[in-house]
């Protein structure tokens, strides 16, 4: 296969946000994760856990709760005192409105989800009706005097459950009126702290209420009576989550020790049909806190402020081992944060609100596999581009020349022209851009740097001419009438001549860019795009699906290529469909077509579609063959797929020449210093 | 794949559906309500989701409706026709269609077709079409006959083509099919004769058509089974001229040829189509959906009660009459793929079909991970299932062995226990021996002479047992002085009150060693040592706290001296004081859960010599413990150094007023003082120790920061 420079790049001091909120929707089997840079992620969970949508985050905006309500639609509350829905079609704000109770702290829907309950600050909730496209203030409950932290219904919509400071408060729903007022203990190993704040509390059908508090208890409580039923002192510092199950015969609860514990309905004897909440499984998949956890029909879910979300699968529930049997930790967006210019060898990182421009350095050393080059110039740090404003940066491409940087916030997009002169680098912003090129969901720049294409959230595609210091619109491919889905993955043939984008579900539409119009449409499949790239010479489309299946597309044929039936008709080898991220970028060799080389955060792969398929009995992940092997063996073993797991975390890889690599790594350790530390705990002498 | 959704009934009073069945099933302008016309005098408007009619409108008696209520989808009014001529129009808000709009039309309508985006259309039975408002304007206008005289409608269907609304409608007439089709804004239209081809004498029995751009494509079911498509251009070549389609065979035999009922098909969507029909000609009736393009069965759901041969389809829903009740089943259809197509479905690739292995699952067991970790993780499943269906023969058994317990011998009780625990566990089988048990309690409570020791040991070692499921049994045994029986009670059981520990261990330390030589007690925690601490002594004591401790250097010179000095009774303490029937029993204890609480309390009560025995032992252990560099006891099962330390801490906590009075055990309680001082050293040198390493890693960070940046060389094979 040959020999390669690999740029080791580890500068990229990419810190995802805590999760704040996970919202897991049981008719979708979606699931939504709020951050707290205010940034909403939509996972598919049937899809192989795609993260296939977002919505970047505000810095105002810290979103304190979050849910689903009447079927599919999605609510976000936060400290800003606004409810906000989201429009999961065109990707963006649908509404913010000022619920007038100082910050949000929490937010439930009603079992019916027609309504919408809110607990504030100044000790309100609030309760607002859901009409279509909007939602109406109701009513008022009896105020409270401090904050209201957490909120449940109770599954007949009947009666609500009211978290605050040191008591729970019960409330008639059709009278607005508190029925009882539970007390909490506030001591703690005792030791009386100042304040017991309750977390979160979940009301049962049969009228139990249990509460999760700043004291490390888990109560059960009769609401029907008032009185404390059980009590469960499971952490040493705070319980701050706490999620039950559709049937109610399971909980789950987080602490800030990073631990969740899991609670289980057992029968205590076979005579009685009693049964009795027993602690049954405690997990510790977080080194933080646990902020939020949620209970899909199969799994324990839980985020925190160590930035994963992971996905932890109850064994009794999975009958079969499939994606759905494993243990998920989800880091990273999937999706690409780095931009490459090849020409200048230049590397354009994205964080929520800068950009960072660097060199690549150089080396005249040769060396064999294995080797760390001398440098003979390190890489320079040329460009800190912060944004305007309160938003987060959706998206950001440079150029392949190197010198248009362009990149889009939620209401605004800015372009940028880059002059180099020696060793100093001026940046000039062009001004007066277009009214309809207010907020880009995807950025792409044509391989010579004279199209700009931009895919805006209404579902339209922009193709703009750069030229020197200025553009010109040239047309709008506008969505197919009846769709309002945005288009989220671009990719341009180097010739210029075809653009391919792909939204969240439908599939891959094919344009012509000189023609401008519709060329074809590649036939949908059942899972979502994750990668999209378009090979030289050829012209064929290749896509990557989150189930981790690839698919070649001759544009010009428009027809599957005679590789991409070949690999179907043999199957992938079962090790490379159980990978668990997705594929997130796709290139391919300028000198060899054969080759696609393709990564994801755990490994990069060259393809060689000259050679044949692994089948299930091969080495997938080829070990390095010894020097003295025979050639021949070499070749008997050898297949397609070339899979190195040097490089990982991998959030971007890219062939610079026929000789270069660049691989962008952000190793997880970096992203842990950067966390603030976690809650001590005492090893010895306790 | 193409999928059939569970089925549902959309009301639960069967319709007054003639032999017929339906007159039909329309659309209202609302998704999800659609309009139900039996064939009486009942039109009634359901939701199809909430599964319940939302309007009910009837005519008078005697009149009779002959055409399926629709909707005009421009204004929302409804439209019937009743005895032939009479078209009604009305109202949601209406309640009764005698006293709403009405037009007496000059000849009989055969259909009113309405669609969206477009005005009604009226097909008379002469073959002419009009528009509603055109009729409405002029209710006694004159229709023309357009079809020949012995010619019957036999079906009709209405299309948007390009905003232009074409109706097309099939005659019979002496067996021969003819099919008109209507471009209704030009007026034109095009007679077509269906050539049946070799099939000459088959009927057709069903139609349906979907539109293309150019073509309507009309597909029908023929009495021989086969389905058979036939194309008619919409925009006809020669209009006027009456011209011969031929029709081609689609699918062979989809039902089967002489079906006593009715059959029926629907075009679901370009490659799918529902048939409705016996697929073998004893069979019942079934619904299919077939592919087209792959000529293959997709699936199909067995409607046991029969259907009256109408289908309809609307949206998602597929609708028909199922015995005596509309029922709907909501189909979907994902788009075909190469990798569906292919077969290369997710699923069926999958390797990973195998079963899981073993996990621990609370709500069929608990803990009987021992036999289960041996089973192959394949036969798992098929395990599972088989214990699932064993479960309704089992609670019988389990009854009938109550029943034995409470009048048979000891000897009998055992061996049917013996073929109970034989059987196949069930998922509540822990609740069912912990029965058994409270069963032979009750009977030994009534009759102290019945004690049957082998059967209750034989329960406990099934490993399911806990202190509640059976609360009786440790009272029974500690009133028996059954010392094996309560050790394995600690060892079994999770849920010990800390009360019953602290009697069981001062039964331990009070039970005389010739008792304790004939009982049967279980050696494996001290199995390792116990040939050992009878008669050796400790070596040198120096090398014992080498962890991080030196006593040499403790700043307790006195009591260090003291100990030195009587060196020789140091090295007494070395020798287990217990026997080591008494250490297993001790052990037991020093292993079960508790929480300091409730245990200090009762830890009181016990006497003074027993605390310092214990102590002694206590002592002993840690000794022991710090022989080897993990600090661990030798053998199965050993106490940890924990559980040691904290016995220690508990014992002095609740007795430390008795014991310092005590001379004896003066001298224990400085080398506990001087052990205990040696352990807070340990940990505070181990706490000095993960500080460095922290710091350490905080360098070897840093340095990695260092090589944010290199050029490296890969080689790919």
């Amino acid at each position: 296969m040959g020999e390669f420079n690999v740029h080791r790049v580890r500068f990229f001091n990419y810190v995802p946000s805590g999760i704040r909120c996970v919202a897991y929707n049981n008719q979708s089997n979606r699931l939504a994760v709020s951050r707290t840079d205010g940034t909403v992620e939509i996972y598919n969970l049937s899809a192989n856990y795609f993260q296939e949508k977002f919505f970047p985050g505000h810095e105002s905006r810290a979103t304190e709760a979050l849910c689903w309500a009447k079927g599919q639609r999605l609510f976000s509350a936060g400290l800003n005192g606004e409810i906000i829905e989201y429009d999961l079609q065109a990707l963006n704000i649908k509404y913010a409105m000022d619920a007038f109770g100082g910050p949000i702290w929490s937010m439930a829907a009603s079992p019916s989800g027609s309504q919408l309950l809110i607990g504030c600050e100044d000790g309100s909730v609030k309760l607002f009706q859901i009409i279509p496209d909007k939602i109406q203030f109701e009513r008022n409950f009896d105020r409270q005097k401090s904050r209201i932290l957490s909120l449940s219904w109770h599954p007949s919509g009947t009666h609500i459950a009211a978290g605050s400071i040191d008591y729970i408060s019960v409330f008639d729903v059709k009278s607005g009126s508190a029925i009882h007022k539970m007390l909490v203990d506030r001591q703690y190993m005792n030791v009386s702290k100042r304040k017991c704040i309750i977390w979160g509390v979940a009301f049962l059908s049969d009228g139990t209420v249990i509460s999760v508090d700043s004291a490390g208890k888990v109560q059960f409580w009769d609401s029907a009576t008032g009185t404390l039923v059980k009590n469960h002192l499971i952490a040493n510092a705070d319980v701050q989550s706490i999620a039950v199950s559709d049937q109610e015969d399971s909980f789950v609860v987080g602490t800030a020790e990073g631990t969740i514990f899991h609670f289980q309905l057992v029968s205590v004897t076979s005579s009685s049909s009693e049964k009795q909440w027993v602690r049954t499984k405690p997990f510790q998949h977080h080194t933080h806190d646990v902020r939020t956890v949620a209970h899909s029909p199969t799994a324990l879910i839980s985020g925190g402020t160590d930035t994963h979300l992971v996905i932890r699968p109850l064994m009794e529930k999975v009958e079969v081992k499939n994606y759905d049997a494993a243990l998920r930790k989800i880091t990273f967006p999937h999706r690409r944060l780095i931009s490459c210019s090849k020409k200048r060898q230049l590397l354009l990182f994205q964080f929520s609100h800068h950009l960072d421009l660097w060199r690549l350095g150089s080396t005249v050393a040769t060396g064999k596999h294995g080797d760390t080059l001398p440098l003979s110039k390190d890489a320079d740090h040329l460009l800190h581009l912060k944004t305007k404003g309160p938003e987060n940066i959706i998206c950001s491409c440079i150029s392949p020349c190197g010198s248009w940087i362009a990149y889009s916030t939620a209401s605004r997009f800015f372009l940028y022209r880059l002059n180099y002169e020696h060793d100093s680098i001026s940046l000039q912003r062009v001004s007066k851009m277009p009214a309809f090129l207010r907020s880009a969901l995807q950025i792409l720049f044509s391989e010579d740097s004279t199209k700009l294409f931009v895919a805006s959230n209404q579902g339209s595609l922009h193709v703009i001419r750069l030229l020197e210091g200025s553009f010109k619109h040239l047309h709008t491919f506008q969505p197919q009438s009846g769709t309002v889905e945005s288009m989220c993955l671009l990719a341009v043939s180097p010739d210029g001549n075809w653009l391919a984008a792909s939204g969240t579900s439908a599939g891959v539409h094919v344009y012509n860019v000189k023609r401008l119009k519709l060329h074809c449409t590649v036939p949908a499949y059942n899972f979502p795009v994750t990668a999209l790239a378009i090979a030289p010479n050829t012209n064929n489309l290749v896509i990557a699906h989150s189930d981790q299946q690839i698919f070649e597309y001759s544009i010009p044929d428009k027809q599957y290529t005679e590789w991409s039936r070949t690999v179907q008709k043999q199957g992938f080898h079962h090790l490379w469909l159980q990978r668990d991220t997705p594929i997130t970028h796709i290139s391919f060799h300028p000198k060899r077509p054969m080759y696609i080389l393709v990564h994801d955060a755990y490994m990069f792969c060259i393809i060689d579609k000259s050679l044949p398929l692994p089948n299930d009995k091969t080495l997938l992940y080829n070990p390095l063959p010894p020097t003295n092997e025979s050639d021949v063996i070499r070749r008997r073993t050898a297949h397609a797929f070339k899979i190195s797991k040097i490089y990982k975390p991998l959030l971007f890889m890219d062939l610079l020449d026929e000789r270069t690599l660049v691989a962008v790594e952000r190793p997880l350790d970096d992203i842990i210093a950067q966390l603030p530390p976690p809650i001590k705990k005492k090893k010895f002498g306790t | 794949m193409a999928a059939l959704e569970e089925e549902f009934t959309l009301s639960a009073v069967p319709l007054g559906a003639g032999p017929d069945g339906l007159l039909g099933v329309e659309q209202s302008d609302k998704t999800d309500q659609f309009l139900v016309t039996d064939s009486g005098r009942t039109v009634i408007l359901y939701k199809v989701s909430d599964q319940k009619p939302l309007g009910s409108w009837s005519v008078k008696q005697g009149q009779i409706i002959t055409c399926p209520a629709v909707c005009n989808f421009q204004t929302g009014e409804y439209i019937v026709v009743h005895d032939h001529k009479v078209l009604r129009l009305w109202n949601n808000e209406d309640v009764n269609l005698d006293k709403v709009f009405k037009a007496t039309l000059s000849a009989e309508v055969y259909r009113i077709h309405s669609i969206q985006g477009t005005e009604p259309l009226v097909l008379f039975k002469e073959g002419a079409v009009c528009g509603l408002e055109a009729l409405l304007a002029e209710p006694q206008q004159k229709i023309e006959t357009v079809i020949s005289d012995e010619e019957v409608i036999k079906w009709t269907k209405f299309f948007m083509v390009f905003r232009h609304p074409v109706l097309i409608f099939i005659t019979e007439k002496h067996g021969n099919y003819f099919a008109y089709v209507q471009m209704f804004n030009s007026r034109i239209l095009s007679k077509y004769t269906l050539l049946l081809g070799q099939e000459e004498k088959s009927v057709i029995q069903s139609f349906t058509a979907s539109v293309d751009r150019k073509f309507i494509s009309l597909m029908s079911l023929s009495s021989d089974g086969c389905i058979y498509e036939t194309l008619i251009p919409i925009h006809p070549s020669d209009p006027g001229k009456s011209q011969k389609v031929v029709r081609s065979l689609v699918l062979k035999t989809v039902v089967s040829g002489n079906a006593r009922n009715g059959v029926a098909l629907t075009i679901l969507d370009q490659d799918h189509i529902a048939v409705l029909g016996p697929p073998l000609p004893a069979s019942k009736e079934c619904l299919s959906i077939w592919n087209t393009k792959f000529q293959t069965l997709q699936i199909s759901k067995e409607l046991p009660q029969g259907t009256s041969g109408q289908l309809w389809y609307y949206g998602e829903n597929l609708f028909m009459l199922h015995g005596k009740f509309l029922t709907v089943i909501p189909y979907k259809c994902e788009v075909s793929s190469l990798a569906g197509a292919l077969g290369k479905l997710k699923h069926s690739q999958d390797p990973g079909t195998h079963s899981m292995s073993h996990f621990v699952n609370w709500e069929t067991s608990q803990g009987h991970g021992f036999e289960s970790q041996n089973s192959e993780p394949s036969k798992r499943i098929l395990r599972r299932r088989k214990s699932e269906t064993s479960v309704e023969p089992e609670v019988p058994a389990s009854k009938q062995l109550l029943s034995t317990i409470k009048k048979d011998s000891e000897k009998h009780i055992e061996v049917e226990l013996r073929k109970f625990l034989a059987i196949k566990r069930t998922p509540d089988f822990h609740t069912v021996i912990g029965d058994i048990v409270m069963g032979l309690l009750g009977r030994w409570k009534t009759e102290p002479s019945f004690y049957p020791r082998n059967s209750l040991m034989q329960l406990i070692q099934t490993h399911v047992l806990s202190y509640s499921l059976c609360p009786g049994l440790m009272e029974v045994a500690l009133e028996k002085t059954d010392v094996q029986m309560l050790q394995l009670c600690l060892q079994q059981f999770p849920d010990i009150p800390e009360a019953v520990t602290c009697a069981c261990l001062k039964i331990f330390l009070s039970i005389g060693d010739d008792i304790l030589q004939k009982a049967d007690v279980n050696m494996e925690s001290v199995s390792a040592y116990s040939d050992a601490v009878q008669d050796e002594h400790m070596e040198e004591q120096s090398e014992i706290l080498q962890n991080g401790f030196n006593p040499e250097e403790d700043n307790c010179d006195t009591c260090d001296k003291e100990l030195s000095e009587k060196s020789q009774d140091t090295l007494e303490t070395t020798l287990c004081p217990v026997i080591p029937k008494k250490a297993a029993l001790l052990n037991a204890i020093l292993r079960s859960a508790y929480s300091e609480t409730f245990l200090l309390p009762h830890l009181k009560d016990i006497p003074a010599q027993h605390i310092t025995l214990f102590l002694q032992y206590l002592y002993f252990l840690y000794l022991k413990c710090s022989e080897n560099a993990t600090m661990t006891l030798p053998g199965i099962h050993p106490p940890t150094l924990n559980q040691i330390m904290d016995w220690i801490c508990l014992l002095l906590d609740a007795n430390f007023t008795v014991v310092v009075m005590i001379p004896e055990a003066k001298r224990l309680l400085l080398s506990l003082y001087k052990f205990v001082k040696s352990q807070i050293c340990i940990c505070s040198e181990l706490n000095k120790i993960e500080v460095s390493f922290r710091e350490l890693q905080k360098l070897s960070q840093e340095k990695n920061n260092r090589e944010l940046y290199s050029i490296e060389v890969l080689e790919l094979f």
